[in-house]
């Protein structure tokens, strides 16, 4: 501040020097004035301004600085003391109000210096998280773009779809020139340029894959930098002016299904990689940024993930159309052997019952024409005739038989039965034929062979008699031996596991012969149908071969197994054969009690039956025997006789045989002819006859009897064979 | 009482066993026996009784036939034989049935010799066996009037 003299003024000639002097201080007020005005205009424009009492300080100090200068102004002239005193006070306030300022200052300087350094600091950290903003939308872009990318290739499973888009996504993402995926080939030697982004149709450019770059590449699972000069690279022809731009290659696993273990996680055993290699534009300056690599690398994973899908998916369509053409085809297969069987059933349905008929109608016209007077070539014709269709009727029976064994839809009869009277029986109806041919026949059962056993009783015996008559039939000489045992675990049956559980058993029969043996390479052979071994002494036996394979198929229904050993040819053979069988509870058998229990009779309470036969005696037996079981017995003594007295209320007929001649056998067939209309009213007959030699019995047969007795008939016999005859309407199987 | 019945029935036993073993009678005598019961107590008898009148028959037949030396009728005899054969069997004579067997072997060569000689045979077979069944009857008449049971004999 200027110092203010006081001094009267010395020389009047400076009034100029005073002039200025006075205009000078007064300019110097009023900017003193409007200094602070500004001050306070501008600053209440500005809504912060942190340092108001300063500023009030500082225009206090500002007005009185002024208002000392403007009161110099007095001080010019003469003033009066009033003048001086304001002056003074204004003085000592002015220098109260700058000092004290100056002290302020020297805190708020230092402030406001600081104001500065803080904007500055503010400013630059305003720029760097610009900049990171920046970079975050960038990344974020970045990850919307492998989102959608990603989107854009799960939403396909078909395998080029999935390729195409990666390539046009990635190519759209990050403004690529040109991007290319090469594929490896089959061999696995060579990669070939699959797809690419620009060109239509690529030309099928291989290389190979133990090139270095390659190598480098498949070696991480980064994006690589790779130069634009490698084969890879080179996808068009270049033309001089190009600067190419930055290449990256990148390497694509190739899942396998085989690869998904399932409790690993996949691992890329297989090593086989695609490369995809992306180009930027050339002459631009760009360069790959790290993020960019980035997403690469991401969409490179998501590629591999979403080709396995698509491999799954194409093997489990696959898979499902084979599938579905198999069903199909099963189908069909099933519907034509449904029909097959069912033709094959309808077939036999027939034959069943129109084939018997006319050989029926044969076997008994040849028999009678045997009965009548022939000449000898005549006999001897009708002979033939005769075994020949004996033989066919056989042959039938077994071949019905063996069909409806085969299709599985026969199934044993199961009763209770004496095993050990099987035998025997067995072995009465051979012992003729053997002592025929001195052959003699031993029968061994042993100990331990339970007596009554639970099984099919008539195929049992059907598969003893067929073996036994085997052992019969092949053997010139030598003795026949019949073993029955219970089987206990043997090693050498072949794979053949006894469980002997406490209600069964297994069976087990050999028949040894000392005959015509077999040779070992024809005994697989045996069982087979229709083969017999060559040898001309078994030709001449007969026999359809069937026997054999009936037995078998019989044994195996029974859970059981056969098989024949043969020391080889003239040395015997020993047939051998199990089966599984019940052990019956009942102490008893079921057929016949001791004393004639009343139970028994209920069975037969009542049943109508007609005896015929011409001898009074026996007639009268048999109606005894008839009556004493319960039936209901008429009687008739000659065939008309019979004829007229047989109706459909009679269940069964009986009919004496024994008189030489065919005229019994007729009634028969009479009786067949009456009933020709209500063929299941027809009664069953029987013969009863006092011997029953096969001829006999096939003479019964072919004239339509249902069963053939022997006379004199017991008791028990006759019970047996009426509850056997009411049961399976025919009697024939158990001779 | 009791002792006369069992008396009378051990010596029914043996009678009949006696039958059995000296074979005039088999098993199917057996049968027919066992045929009786309640309902038909005479069965046996009647049966028998038959059998008899039957053979008396067929051997005046036979007879005839077998008179003249020249012309037999042996289709006849034969028929007759079969005829003896059958019943024999049915009732269980066996010796009946077993020169019936012979005859009939005898018939079948045309030898009239032979064919008298059975018929003779067969006349006095069944002769003796009608006695003894007679007898036999009788026996089994006295036990029933005694009170007490015909016995179940058993022959093996």
């Amino acid at each position: 501040m200027e110092v203010c003299n006081c001094i009267e003024p010395q020389w009047p000639a400076d009034e100029l020097l005073m002039k200025y002097q006075y205009i000078s201080d007064f300019f110097i007020a009023i900017a003193y004035f409007s200094i602070p005005l500004e001050l306070i205009y501008f600053v209440k424009k500005s809504a912060v301004f942190p340092y108001r009492w300063v500023l009030v300080q500082f225009g206090a100090f500002i007005v009185l600085c002024g208002a000392t200068h403007l009161i110099n102004l007095w001080t010019f002239t003469t003033h009066s003391r009033t003048v001086a005193l304001v002056m003074t006070t204004a003085k000592v306030l002015t220098a109260v109000v700058s000092c004290a300022t100056a002290l302020m200052l020297v805190h708020i300087i230092p402030d406001l210096l600081s104001v500065k350094t803080r904007e500055l600091f503010l400013k630059n950290k305003a720029a760097e998280l610009d900049r990171e903003m920046g970079l975050i939308r960038t990344q974020e872009e970045t990850g919307r773009h492998v989102r959608m990318l990603t989107h854009e290739i799960r939403s396909t499973l078909d395998r080029h779809t999935i390729l195409k888009t990666t390539l046009v996504e990635l190519g759209r993402t990050l403004a690529l020139e040109e991007c290319a995926l090469w594929m490896p080939t089959r061999t696995g030697l060579e990669l070939q340029l699959s797809y690419t982004l620009r060109q239509q149709h690529p030309v099928e450019y291989t290389v190979p894959i133990q090139l270095p770059v390659i190598s480098q590449v498949f070696g991480t699972s980064r994006a690589v930098k790779i130069s634009p000069n490698s084969p890879v690279a080179r996808l068009r022809p270049v033309s001089g002016k190009y600067m190419l731009g930055e290449v990256v290659a990148v390497r694509v696993p190739l899942l396998h299904l085989s690869n998904f273990q399932i409790n690993d996680w996949p691992e890329l055993s297989t090593k086989r990689y695609a490369l995809m290699v992306l180009m930027l534009p050339s002459d631009s300056a760009r360069q790959w940024h790290v993020h960019e690599l980035e997403l690469v690398e991401v969409v490179a994973d998501q590629v591999a993930v979403a080709l396995s899908h698509a491999a799954i998916l194409e093997e489990s369509m696959r898979a499902r159309d084979l599938l579905m053409e198999q069903n199909v085809a099963l189908d069909l297969a099933r519907r034509e052997a449904e029909t097959a069987i069912r033709a094959r059933n309808d077939f036999l349905a027939v034959m069943n019952h129109e084939m018997r008929t006319p050989m029926h109608a044969i076997i008994a016209l040849s028999s009678l024409l045997q009965e009548t007077e022939l000449t000898p070539e005549q006999r001897l014709m009708v002979e033939t005739i005769l075994k020949s269709s004996n033989l066919l009727a056989t042959l039938m029976n077994d071949v019905l038989d063996l069909s409806r064994l085969e299709d599985g839809s026969l199934q044993l009869d199961l009763g209770t039965f004496n095993l050990h009277s099987l035998f025997r029986e067995v072995l009465n109806l051979i012992k003729p034929i053997a002592v025929v041919k001195k052959l003699p026949i031993t029968l061994n059962l042993a100990p331990d062979l339970p007596e009554f056993v639970v099984g099919d009783e008539k195929r049992l015996m059907q598969i003893i008699l067929n073996i036994v008559g085997n052992a019969v039939k092949f053997s010139k000489q030598g003795s026949i031996s019949v073993t029955a045992l219970v089987y206990k675990s043997d090693t050498r049956a072949p794979d053949f596991f006894v469980e002997p559980t406490g209600s069964h058993f297994y069976l087990r029969v050999k028949v040894k012969d000392l005959g015509a043996g077999i040779n070992p390479q024809d005994i697989p052979k045996l069982f087979t149908k229709f083969a017999q071994t060559q040898s001309l002494a078994t030709r001449s036996s007969g026999g359809s071969g069937l026997g054999l394979a009936i037995s078998k198929r019989f044994v195996n229904l029974m859970e059981g197994n056969i098989w024949i050993e043969s020391d080889g040819l003239g040395k015997g053979c020993t047939a051998i054969f199990d089966v599984k069988l019940g052990i019956s509870n009942e102490s008893k058998q079921s057929g016949v009690p001791k004393d004639p229990a009343n139970n028994r009779h209920a069975n037969f309470d009542g049943l109508k039956v007609l005896v015929m036969d011409e001898n009074g005696v026996s007639r009268m037996v048999t109606k005894g025997l008839l009556v004493h079981i319960g039936c209901e017995v008429s009687t008739a003594s000659t065939s008309e006789e019979c004829l007229r007295a047989v109706s459909h209320e009679h269940k069964v007929v009986f009919m004496d045989v024994c008189m030489p001649g065919v005229e019994n056998y007729q009634i028969a067939l009479r009786i067949h002819e009456k009933f020709t209309k209500q063929r299941h009213q027809r009664p069953l007959l029987v013969a009863l006859t006092g011997n029953t030699d096969k001829s006999t019995k096939d003479k019964c047969m072919s004239f339509g009897l249902d069963g053939v007795l022997l006379k004199p008939v017991s008791l028990d016999n006759m019970r047996n064979v009426l509850s056997d005859l009411l049961e399976h309407r025919v009697l024939y199987e158990a001779m | 009482m009791n002792t006369v019945v069992a008396q009378l029935q051990r010596q029914f036993q043996d009678y009949i066993v006696s039958l059995y073993q000296q074979g005039f009678l088999d098993n199917q005598f057996t049968e027919l026996r066992n045929l009786q019961d309640e309902g038909t107590p005479d069965f046996v008898s009647e049966v028998v009784s038959l059998f008899f009148d039957d053979c008396a028959k067929l051997i005046n037949n036979m007879s005839r036939s077998l008179e003249q030396p020249e012309n037999v009728d042996f289709k006849q005899v034969d028929s007759g034989v079969h005829q003896l054969k059958g019943s024999s069997s049915s009732v269980g004579a066996r010796r009946v049935k077993n020169v019936c067997i012979s005859f009939k072997e005898c018939c079948d060569v045309h030898n009239r010799e032979g064919c008298l000689r059975c018929l003779q045979q067969v006349d006095y077979e069944y002769k003796m066996l009608k006695t003894k069944l007679e007898d036999l009857f009788k026996l089994e008449q006295r036990i029933l009037q005694a009170g007490g049971t015909i016995p179940q004999v058993d022959i093996k």
